[in-house]
């Protein structure tokens, strides 16, 4: 084994360790200077600390173009796990830039530096190849997000939703745990590579199999995919509204990418088939059978809801069924619209959360009866909010659209025959289905008058640029994917 | 090349545009305009009839040139001795409509808008000789004429109004996607070059090879009998017919009954004659059977009624029968007949006089309803009248002269007609007319019945101060009135015109 | 140049978005600019394109090159015809809609983002971008519907949007397909159209995809079973929106499906030929026949618009030349018809008397209260039969002409159609504007407004424009025409086997 080489692994962890920097920045500044200032003071300016220290990590990682493998795959660097980094990290800037009108907290340093802790964590979690910095860079940022989530002290819900959230989150920590140890035990590694090479060949012992249903499993909490979704609706709805924006954003990125990464390097030759006819056992099979059903479930169920964050969490569940079949089609293509797919999710889907968050502090609730008559009490808010549910419903020229497109694509491009054509038929129905209750939304906000004298809705400015900041980009992702695709 | 016909359907198209635009305040001004319009028509039907060469039967003052070329319709106007005399039917009794309704107050502009546009389809119908525009001619006079019955007729003009316009579309369809699948079949739309394929044989020929059907021919044949017929109209398709003639104002009726079923008869020796006589001599039994049908129970009809108005409507559709039965007869191939050609051109010229006398005879009959109409206050039932010959003698003998005329008198123009016809018939097909003898007679007992009725027995009281015809009225009717003795007298001035023609049809009809 | 009716009409929008809320003049002045000014740029575009036949590039740029996506832009005879029915349709809807109160500058920025949308699948011949456009469509007529319409107009928005998403998700799974089994024929991806219309896809899978590509596209066409949204969208509409419904999103279907489906698919045309042209008279009959029942006079026209948009399909179900000019003339003329039938009964009628229902309307003697609406709709009904001298005339007629060759015995069957279309039109007329029954005593406080400038405009124009269609289709023909006869053109393939052309 090679010497350590300290200042190498600073120097690749660089953006880490300058979010961890700003970290102690913000905790400090918070506890010192912004003493006794008014909450909204210190969160713009905890907030303005954040974001530069964010900014400056994913200009860092982004301009860097770096490779590197550090301790056998425990730290990787390359192009396409930095631009994810700087997804995060945009997505982080984004979920801060919304959270500072939120009035649920006088923690503000530590809220703040919460999000970034959990950023931090998703940042290690896409530059490794080894299970055991996975299992611990996810179990990291995962801890942040408890937090997070029961961060509103005021509300119990918020207390329940993250406990619910926290005693999932470790049940899924140990059978993930359980079926990592299972697969060192077969092929002697963590890493992922020398996992493929161990269990080439070996057939499908029942061992593989239990480790290939654990993690799938412990995979399935994180990613909130039917059946294992059922924290996912409780936690976004009771977590605070930043919170939930987070769980559903920057970790979302994280989680898939990593996702793909361990079944599309460790288990090659573990694939099987779920194309149509042709069924072969494997991991694909049974990652068509969660995202058919997550797909279904996720947007049936969301019909019913009169919430709209319960609403934006089935749909969350929905679009993970959706993100799924890009892993499983296992191609280039795919993962790379895989990405592009849930990073655009990722924007739209902290938009929408920006546009609760506002809706519910002013009207007090996040029902869809509240958003009536939005569009003449805060006409700017509502068209962002068109936006972003439109975009989520995989209208064009909206990145939603164009994303499903590449995914879908990608998906029938990778089996043979066409033998994925079978969950694509049914992604796009269900997507049709979907179209529905993110209209029902919108209605309220365009369609219906608000009850009584309901006065213009004053939406915080820096949030309001956060949004339209959001709109526009998931306009121009959708018009000219070609800015987000090049990355990927 | 010139365009007197094209100028001649326009004179009064755009007569009804200025008119409809007028207004309703200046009901003088509309109504002498309206009759100025038609007078134009009337001076220039006359002025082609002068210039007409009767010498010959083929098509005359021809005006051609490409349409819609893609669709190979052609603009293609022309008449011959038959299209002139309906032309000339046709310029006659539209005035006369418009001064029956002299002194309407009802919405006089459209009124009058709605019948020159009328007499413009008209014009247009019989002139036409491209199937595309003589259609679309052909549905221009039927609107108008939907909403002359529609607004201004009797207390159930909705439904006869409606029932009219179905029933006429249903045949206008079936006619319609006959002579598309002529035209897919033949490429042409031009009746005059159909019926050199009919002639030919390729026609038949042509349609079956387009189709793969055996029975195209008959099928398509049927499609376009159904749209004439329903216009002539034929037993059966003749229900409409009752109603929308006693539910339209008089002088409408005058219209619809003078020249708009001649439309129907006009349509079957202009189109089917020439371009189906092959299909027609398949069926051709049931046809005459059609036809004596229509005869006979219209005349039979005719006599329960007792309404003047049902009366005369069921007499028109008797009428036109025999000019269906000599039409058919004359399509017969009349082996063993001697001088058969010349039997045929006997029935054809009596159908055409027949057809002309007939437009003259029921709208004066109908002129004669309006004018009594107006003096009883809308009643028009049989009975409700009643020794009218002692208070309004000169009106009993001027409508009684039309009766007359109308129940074949000879010395009057309705007896050369129907003689001709059963002179040509009898041998063609003898128990076909044997059998109409009997529409003739119960048309004689009806129309005595309604002279006796109205006119002669005790006086009904009730009318004893009813005025007589007043000059103006005189003037009005006199002109119709001294025609029927000049065409019963001397037929020749209608035969000579059409000789020409009728020879040429029946040169066609023959292989 | 006829790009610009896209940019301009967008910019319309902008230009409304950024009024003041209290400018109503204003606002209704910039629509009807924009409208305008896209109407005169369609003609000058159209006019100035020189061979019809060809597909003249207005615009092809790279847009995402890894999926073979194009910004491309270019017309056709076809699109050119549907372009000059969209500026018609537009300025009049505006003109119809000329008295608007409730939030007039969101309805007029609602309303020229359809009509840009629609300007747009006119005018791509990528396949993607024509998607994309045809989507967009969905979303401002939702809105049109359920903020500014009537009778249950939530349901009916919801119904039509959601049947618009399921026939574009249709299309979308198809196109999918067919996207990746070019992309292995060709070598590279691809999404245009000229090129996928070379492509030979396998017989076998033109069989599966087809159906549901042309489905997908029918669906907005109003394809029986699959219309029921047109009658409840189209009376819950507000006059302009049901206008533009009838006048050209309806267009937009038949158009996708002649320009997509069976461009790229014409030996699945061949195959389900029957199955379509079925439909499609099925369409015609049992519009007509339930038209002929409605009490309210919106459901008249809004089952007559199913009916006479089976003569589309079934003109595109003949697969010969003579259908196919048909059935595109046959959009036009629909368009411009059931515009100004919607315009009368929407504006005209029901803005007045706020009652559809006809026994309402017959107590009311409208003919003689407002003698412009009467001869109006009179005028537009004899166009919607289609008796001669107006465009529906000669449209039917080719389809019909065109289906007797292929479909004998549909076609007469389609006959029994356009009889009762004649019957419930005059019952219409009759019910609406000429009744016989008692005449209620008129009430004087609330007599009914004349009839204003802006609808004697729109009604003229619309009238104007079906008459010089019927008394001369060749100003059309010239531009359909060349589209289907060239052996070059894109729809070569379509008629080369199974046509009698």
């Amino acid at each position: 084994m090679n010497t350590v080489n300290y200042l190498e692994i600073l120097r690749l962890a660089a953006p880490e360790t300058i979010v961890t920097v700003t970290v102690l920045i913000v905790l400090g500044a918070d506890v010192t200077v912004m003493r006794g200032k008014s909450i909204a003071a210190r969160f713009n300016v905890g907030a303005l600390l954040s974001i530069l220290g964010c900014i400056f990590a994913a200009l860092l990682a982004f301009t860097r173009h770096t490779e590197a493998n550090l301790f056998n795959g425990l730290m990787v660097v390359d192009p396409s796990s930095d631009f994810v980094k700087v997804a995060i990290l945009a997505l982080t800037v984004f979920t801060i830039l919304i959270s500072t009108s939120a009035r649920f907290t006088d923690h503000v340093g530590e809220y703040l530096s919460l999000i970034l802790l959990g950023t931090i964590g998703l940042m290690f979690l896409v530059s490794t190849e080894d299970l055991l910095m996975v299992f611990i860079a996810l179990e990291f940022a995962s801890l942040a997000l408890y937090i997070l989530t029961a961060f509103n002290k005021h509300n119990e819900k918020s207390a329940e939703a993250a406990l619910k959230y926290f005693l999932f989150g470790g049940m899924s920590a140990a059978f993930l745990l359980f079926g990592f140890s299972l697969l060192y035990g077969i092929s002697g590694s963590t890493n992922l590579r020398e996992i493929a090479v161990g269990i080439a060949g070996k057939g499908f012992d029942p061992l593989l199999l239990v480790a290939l249903v654990t993690t799938i499993i412990g995979f399935g909490f994180k990613v909130a995919a039917v059946p294992f979704h059922l924290w996912a609706p409780d936690a976004y709805e009771g977590a605070p509204t930043p919170s939930a924006a987070f769980i559903g954003s920057g970790s979302k990125v994280a989680s898939f990418y990593v996702l793909a990464k361990i079944f599309t390097l460790g288990f090659v030759g573990a694939e099987g088939s779920a194309v149509w006819h042709g069924y072969l056992s494997g991991w694909t099979p049974v990652f068509a059978i969660v995202a058919a059903l997550s797909m279904v479930l996720g947007n049936l169920t969301a019909i019913v809801q009169s919430s709209v964050k319960r609403l934006l969490a089935y749909s969350a569940i929905a679009h993970a069924g959706y993100m799924l079949l890009g892993v499983l089609s296992n191609t280039p293509a795919s993962a790379s619209a895989m990405m592009f797919y849930v990073i655009t999710y990722a924007l739209t889907t902290i938009g929408a959360f920006g546009v609760v968050m506002v809706v519910e502090e002013a009207t007090g609730g996040d029902a869809i009866k509240n958003f009536a008559g939005l569009s003449r009490r805060a006409p700017g808010l509502s068209l962002c909010l068109l936006i972003f549910l439109l975009s989520l419903g995989g209208i064009p020229p909206l990145a939603g659209f164009i994303g499903k497109f590449f995914l879908f694509s990608a998906a029938v491009s990778a089996g043979a025959n066409l033998g994925l054509l079978w969950l694509v038929i049914l992604a796009i129905a269900m997507s049709a289905v979907s179209f529905y209750y993110y209209l029902r939304v919108l209605k309220a906000a365009y369609v219906e008058d608000a009850p009584g004298e309901a006065p213009a809705i004053k939406v915080p400015l820096l949030t309001f640029l956060a949004l339209v900041l959001l709109a526009l980009l998931v306009i121009l992702f959708g018009c000219v994917p070609g800015l987000l695709t090049q990355f990927l | 090349m010139n365009h007197w016909l094209t100028i001649l359907t326009l004179v009064p198209f755009i007569g009804g545009i200025v008119i409809a635009g007028l207004g309703a305040d200046r009901k003088n001004l509309v109504c002498g305009l309206a009759l100025a319009t038609s007078l134009v028509g009337l001076g220039g039907a006359l002025c082609l009839w002068l210039h007409f060469d009767t010498s010959q039967g083929g098509i005359q003052f021809s005006e051609q040139f490409d349409w819609v070329p893609s669709l190979g319709i052609q603009y293609f106007l022309g008449v011959d001795g038959l299209g002139l005399l309906m032309v000339l039917l046709t310029a006659i009794v539209t005035p006369l409509a418009i001064l029956a309704s002299w002194r309407m107050d009802d919405r006089p502009h459209v009124y009058h808008a709605l019948i020159l546009w009328l007499q413009a389809g008209l014009f247009g119908t019989f002139t036409a000789l491209n199937f595309f525009h003589w259609f679309l001619f052909w549905e221009l006079g039927l609107i108008p004429a939907f909403f002359l019955i529609k607004l201004w007729g009797g207390p159930k003009r909705g439904p006869a109004a409606t029932q009219f316009f179905v029933y006429t579309m249903v045949g206008s369809v079936a006619l319609l996607l006959s002579f598309l699948a002529i035209r897919l079949a033949t490429g042409s739309f031009d009746f005059i070059e159909l019926a050199g394929l009919a002639k030919s044989g390729v026609l038949t020929t042509k349609l079956q090879a387009a189709f793969g059907w055996k029975n195209i021919g008959l099928i398509v044949f049927f499609g376009a009998f159904l749209g004439f017929a329903v216009k002539v109209p034929l037993i059966p398709f003749h229900t409409w017919l009752p109603a929308a003639y006693s539910e339209a104002p008089s002088p409408v009726t005058m219209l619809l009954t003078g020249v708009m079923s001649k439309m129907g008869v006009y349509g079957f020796l202009r189109i089917l004659l020439p371009i189906f006589p092959d299909q027609i001599r398949q069926v051709l039994t049931l046809l005459l059977w059609l036809a004596v049908a229509t005869i006979v129970l219209s005349a039979c009809a005719a006599f329960a009624q007792r309404d003047l108005k049902r009366i005369i409507a069921y007499s028109s559709i008797n009428h036109l029968g025999y000019c269906l039965l000599a039409l058919f007869a004359a399509t017969a191939v009349a082996t063993g007949v001697n001088n058969s050609d010349l039997q045929k051109a006997a029935a054809l010229d009596g159908a055409l006089l027949q057809m002309f006398n007939h437009g003259l005879t029921a709208s004066a009959l109908f002129l004669f309803v309006a004018l009594l109409e107006r003096r009883s206050g809308g009643l028009r039932g049989l009975d409700d009248f009643g020794g009218l010959r002692k208070i309004i003698p000169v009106f009993t003998g001027l409508m009684g002269i039309s009766i007359f005329s109308s129940l074949g008198l000879p010395g009057l123009n309705g007896f050369v007609g129907e003689f001709l016809i059963f002179k040509g018939v009898f041998p063609l097909a003898p128990w076909a007319a044997a059998i109409s003898t009997i529409g003739l007679l119960v048309t004689a007992i009806f129309l005595l019945t309604l002279i006796q009725r109205v006119f002669c027995g005790p006086l009904n009281a009730r009318w004893a101060k009813m005025p007589d015809l007043t000059t103006a009225e005189r003037f009005l009717v006199l002109p119709g009135i001294a025609l029927m003795f000049v065409l019963g007298i001397w037929p020749q001035f209608i035969l000579g015109a059409v000789d020409a023609t009728v020879m040429k049809l029946v040169q066609q009809l023959n292989f | 140049m006829l790009a610009w009716t896209i940019y301009i009409t967008f910019f319309g929008v902008l230009v409304l978005m950024l009024l003041p809320r209290d400018q109503q003049r204003a606002a209704r002045i910039v629509a009807l600019l924009t409208a305008i000014a896209g109407c005169v740029v369609a003609f000058v575009g159209a006019i100035q394109q020189a061979n019809p036949g060809e597909v003249a590039t207005i615009v092809k740029a790279p847009w995402i090159p890894s999926i073979g996506a194009n910004y491309y832009l270019a017309a056709d005879g076809i699109s050119l015809v549907l372009v000059v029915l969209t500026g018609l349709a537009a300025v009049s809807g505006i003109l119809f809609s000329w008295n608007i109160e409730k939030r007039t500058k969101e309805f007029f920025a609602f309303y020229l983002a359809l009509i840009g949308g629609v300007y747009g699948v006119f005018l791509s011949f990528d396949v993607l971008l024509l998607f994309v456009f045809y989507e967009l469509t969905i979303i401002p007529k939702y809105f049109l519907i359920a903020r500014w319409g009537s009778t249950r107009k939530e349901y009916g928005a919801m119904k039509l949007a959601l049947y618009s998403f399921v026939g574009s998700h249709l299309v979308l799974i198809g196109l999918i397909a067919a996207w990746v089994v070019a992309k292995g024929q060709l070598g590279h991806a691809s999404l245009d159209l000229l090129e996928l219309s070379k492509v030979a896809f396998p017989i076998a899978f033109q069989h599966w995809v087809f159906p549901l590509v042309f489905v997908g596209f029918a669906i907005l066409a109003g394809m029986w079973p699959f219309h029921t949204w047109a009658p409840t969208g189209h009376v819950a509409a507000p006059t302009a929106g049901s206008m533009l419904l009838a006048g050209v999103v309806m267009k937009l279907g038949a158009y996708g499906c002649l320009r997509v489906a069976m461009v790229m698919f014409p030996e699945g045309v061949r195959m389900w030929q029957g199955e379509i042209a079925c439909l499609a008279v099925a369409g015609i009959v049992y519009g007509a026949g339930v038209a002929l029942v409605q009490r309210d006079f919106k459901f008249v026209i809004g089952y007559s618009s199913v009916s006479h948009m089976g003569f589309v399909l079934l003109g595109l179900a003949t697969l010969n030349t003579i259908g196919l000019d048909g059935a595109v003339l046959q959009m036009f003329s629909h368009g411009i018809i059931a515009g100004l039938l919607f315009g009368v009964v929407g504006r005209m009628v029901y803005d007045r008397t706020h009652t559809r229902d006809f026994n309402d309307l017959e107590t009311m003697q409208l003919g003689k209260l407002l003698p412009f609406a009467g001869v109006t709709f009179v005028i537009a009904g004899i166009a919607s039969m289609g008796l001669p001298g107006f465009s529906g005339f000669v449209a039917e007629f080719q389809v019909l002409m065109g289906a007797w060759t292929v479909f004998p015995k549909l076609t007469i069957l389609s006959g029994l159609g356009i009889l009762i279309g004649v019957a419930y039109t005059l019952r219409a007329i009759q019910k609406g504007f000429y009744s016989d029954a008692p005449p209620k005593p008129v009430d004087h406080a609330h007599p009914l407004n004349p009839i204003s400038i802006p609808e004697r405009f729109g009604a003229v124009m619309l009238i104007g424009a079906s008459l010089v269609v019927g008394l001369f289709p060749g100003l059309l023909m010239n531009w359909i025409e060349p589209c289907f006869n060239s052996p070059l053109s894109m729809f070569a393939r379509l008629l080369v086997k199974g046509g009698s052309q």
